[in-house]
């Protein structure tokens, strides 16, 4: 029956790890025509699933057995969940009459997830299950995204019920909103019209309702430049004209003046994290803001907003785009063009013969891909270098932990992007310290010869810890060097894998384009320079444009 | 300042968890809860008293409606609106000081309940100004003690909280 509903659903592949409780589930996938991931940690399932989810738009399914099994995919919900990613995860629970013995392999997973999930279930009963799993996959895939839990005891599974599935269904306390208020969209359209120095902000919430081609023609129309949220980039592109990259604590320096000078900030799809937002009280003292989000929750949550919009943000942005005319922004593009002349980001340019520089690596990545290259990272100084350095030019092509920064999400995720994708070049940017909470999948991408490219970038520490300690710990390098590291490169090979080493500008550049032009997983192993920050950089709770500068140019 | 919630919400397994959850988790103080069935069927109404600014309450409100469970939330603190709060009380009372505390009780339309050789229940019914003053009165005889239900409250007039 589950089976059945997935296939109503238009459920391909899921990603799962079976295990006592799900038994059942598993013996009926055995000559199913559904496809199944098998990964080697629970949490790799869910990642995969999410960055499957990113990349298709389409909800990830994943499938892990009662207690141990639930419990390990606590750290991918609430990535999901951070990240407004739909899921819907289906877990086997202990037979009905054993729950709340503290039987074996028994956890309350409803409970846990309670917090993480849109919303979750506990089936008492097979007759539940159509509407049950018809409400789930509804729930997760609309509105603002997110993940749903369906906790199935075990002899649930066995139970025979009368199937009768509807797709379309109808929750009392839920109806989302899509379209905008008009009297508010036309007081957003006066106020663009009337400011001299707007900027839009936009976020994954770009991305999530297929917004970036109207939020190009509206900037372009309007003549607005573009600023995106870790979680936004690839909504407009990188290598775009009006684009003035990533704002806060590792953000642009003209992204950041931008912010705090412009007397119109038009925030689409964005949740004015605290990363983005530096100390609130100084956040856009000189701005207007029009908040476009579907989650009414968002709005005013952390900033006072002027014009709140509750709505879809593509289809809000239509309205906008259809009212409103070229602004009269030249003067204030100027300004901007003189920001950025002079306050580029640094790139770590390294004397002949000098350490390798990360940044190097992902500008090189970057050059030689082409734009439907799909790149998930992992988490920390690497991420924040991709982020800054990688010209993501298409939507559901950055794929990243944002809102609970999870080291070990990329290289799963990256195998999610894989199998959504399979025309597409996929590189997983990861770090010697993420790496290794995820490095278990290696065995995965090389049973199904999951052709991708691992740019290991490895500087020997866990770099963004130690670059805090660096900065505001008087370099007390408080276990933060990663001691007792495998050689990465026979790792990947004993698992099965090609994989190459780079010291060099000469041979980082040799190893992506033999890695691009192989077929199957390779390993890149780049040793980078240790010494190496990311900058630009706000510390925490200041200002945004209260810069501390640094590296090299 | 303190808000009076009523919110509507789907009958349930967890649902008061959810609820009572998110109140902890976004670190929002609730004063006292009251939940019990409406009369439709499969719908519960919980009142809860909280305390916040306005910005704190809209905010409030907000993540109560993304709860799925969650159909409808009035702020009955902005409407006129009849709020009551049950509460019984179990006060030392030997012989002597029966009559005296017979009288409080009337005064404050209250009921006794129950009557044991050293203690007396009593019932009464009203708003916080009124509980808190009984409770300062029979204090002198020493309570022993309290259970409160929580604040209910129904908006005035003819309008009503409805689940459409």
């Amino acid at each position: 029956m589950i089976l059945a509903a997935l296939e109503k659903e238009g459920v391909e592949l899921v990603f799962g790890f079976p295990g006592g409780a799900v038994l059942p589930l598993y013996d009926t996938l055995y000559d199913a025509p559904l496809k199944h991931l098998l990964v080697r940690h629970e949490q790799a399932a869910v990642h995969a699933a999410d960055g499957y989810a990113r990349v298709t738009g389409k909800p990830g399914v994943v499938f892990a057995t009662s207690g141990p099994g639930a419990t390990n995919l606590v750290t991918g919900i609430a990535n999901a969940y951070m990240d407004s990613v739909p899921l819907v995860l289906i877990t086997g629970q202990v037979a009905s009459q054993f729950i709340g013995t503290d039987a074996f392999q028994e956890a309350d997973i409803t409970g846990i997830t309670l917090p993480i999930t849109k919303h979750n279930y506990l089936v008492k009963s097979a007759e539940e299950l159509p509407g049950i799993l018809s409400e789930a996959f509804y729930i997760a895939s609309s509105g603002r995204r997110g993940p749903v839990l369906i906790d199935i005891p075990k002899d649930v599974f066995d139970q025979e019920a009368y199937f009768d599935y509807n797709t379309e269904c109808h929750i009392p306390g839920y109806n989302p909103t899509y379209t905008g208020h008009a009297g508010q969209i036309s007081r957003a359209v006066k106020a663009i019209r009337d400011a001299r120095r707007p900027v839009i902000f936009g976020g994954g919430g770009l991305i999530r309702s297929g917004a970036s081609s109207v939020l190009r023609q509206l900037a372009e129309k309007a003549r607005i430049p573009v600023i995106l949220s870790l979680m936004g980039l690839g909504a407009y592109p990188g290598d775009g004209e009006l684009f003035l990259g990533m704002p806060g604590m590792h953000g642009s320096v003209t992204a950041n003046y931008a912010l705090t000078e412009a007397d119109l900030i038009v925030a689409t799809g964005v949740r004015f994290d605290d990363r983005v937002t530096g100390k609130l009280e100084t956040f856009a003292q000189n701005a207007k803001i029009i908040h476009i989000d579907i989650d009414p929750a968002e709005i005013g949550k952390n900033v006072v907003i002027d014009i709140p919009i509750v709505g879809d943000v593509r289809q809000v942005l239509e309205e906008l785009l259809r009212k409103l005319k070229p602004g009269h922004t030249a003067k204030w593009l100027k300004q901007i063009e003189t920001w950025q002349n002079k306050y580029p980001i640094p790139i770590g340019s390294s004397n002949p013969g000098g350490a390798l520089k990360p940044q190097f690596v992902i500008r090189e990545l970057s050059r030689l891909s082409d734009e439907d290259t799909i790149v998930a990272t992992d988490v920390g100084q690497h991420q924040m270098w991709s982020a800054q350095h990688f010209a993501v030019r298409k939507p559901n092509a950055f794929l990243t932990s944002g809102g609970l920064g999870t080291m070990g999400y990329g290289f799963p995720a990256a195998i999610g992007a894989r199998l959504a994708a399979p025309e597409n070049r996929v590189i997983c940017i990861t770090g010697d310290g993420s790496f290794q909470m995820n490095i278990q999948e290696l065995a995965t991408v090389v049973n199904n010869k999951l052709d991708m490219t691992i740019a290991l970038i490895n500087n020997g520490s866990l770099g963004m810890v130690r670059q805090w300690q660096d900065i505001f710990f008087d370099k007390r390098y408080s276990h933060t060097t990663l001691k007792g590291s495998p050689d990465f490169v026979k790792v990947a090979e004993a698992y099965g894998a090609r994989a190459l080493r780079a010291t060099t500008n000469e041979e980082a550049t040799a190893a992506i384009e033999e890695a691009f032009a192989t077929k199957g997983p390779v390993l890149i192993d780049f040793v980078v320079d240790p010494e190496e920050n990311v900058y630009p950089m706000v510390a925490p709770n200041r200002p945004i444009n209260e810069i501390i500068t640094g590296g090299d140019y | 300042m303190k808000h009076i919630l009523a919110i509507l919400v789907e009958n349930k397994p967890g649902a008061l968890t959810r609820i009572s959850g998110l109140f902890s988790r976004r670190g929002f103080n609730i004063d006292n809860i009251a939940v019990g069935e409406t009369i439709t069927p499969g719908i519960a109404r919980m009142t809860i008293t909280v305390e916040g600014s306005e910005t704190v309450i809209e905010q409030v409100i907000k993540q109560l409606h993304k709860l799925v469970n969650v159909i409808k939330v009035s702020n009955l603190s902005n409407e006129p609106a009849v709020t009551r709060e049950l509460m019984l009380i179990k006060v030392r009372a030997e012989t002597g000081s029966r009559s005296d505390i017979q009288q409080i009780v009337e005064t404050f339309r209250g009921k006794v309940v129950d009557v044991s050789p050293d203690s007396m229940i009593i019932e009464v019914t009203g708003n916080d100004d009124k509980l808190e003053a009984i409770k300062l009165l029979l204090d002198n005889f020493g309570i022993k003690e309290i259970v409160r239900t929580g604040k209910v409250a129904l908006l005035r007039g003819s309008r009503v909280t409805r689940e459409a």
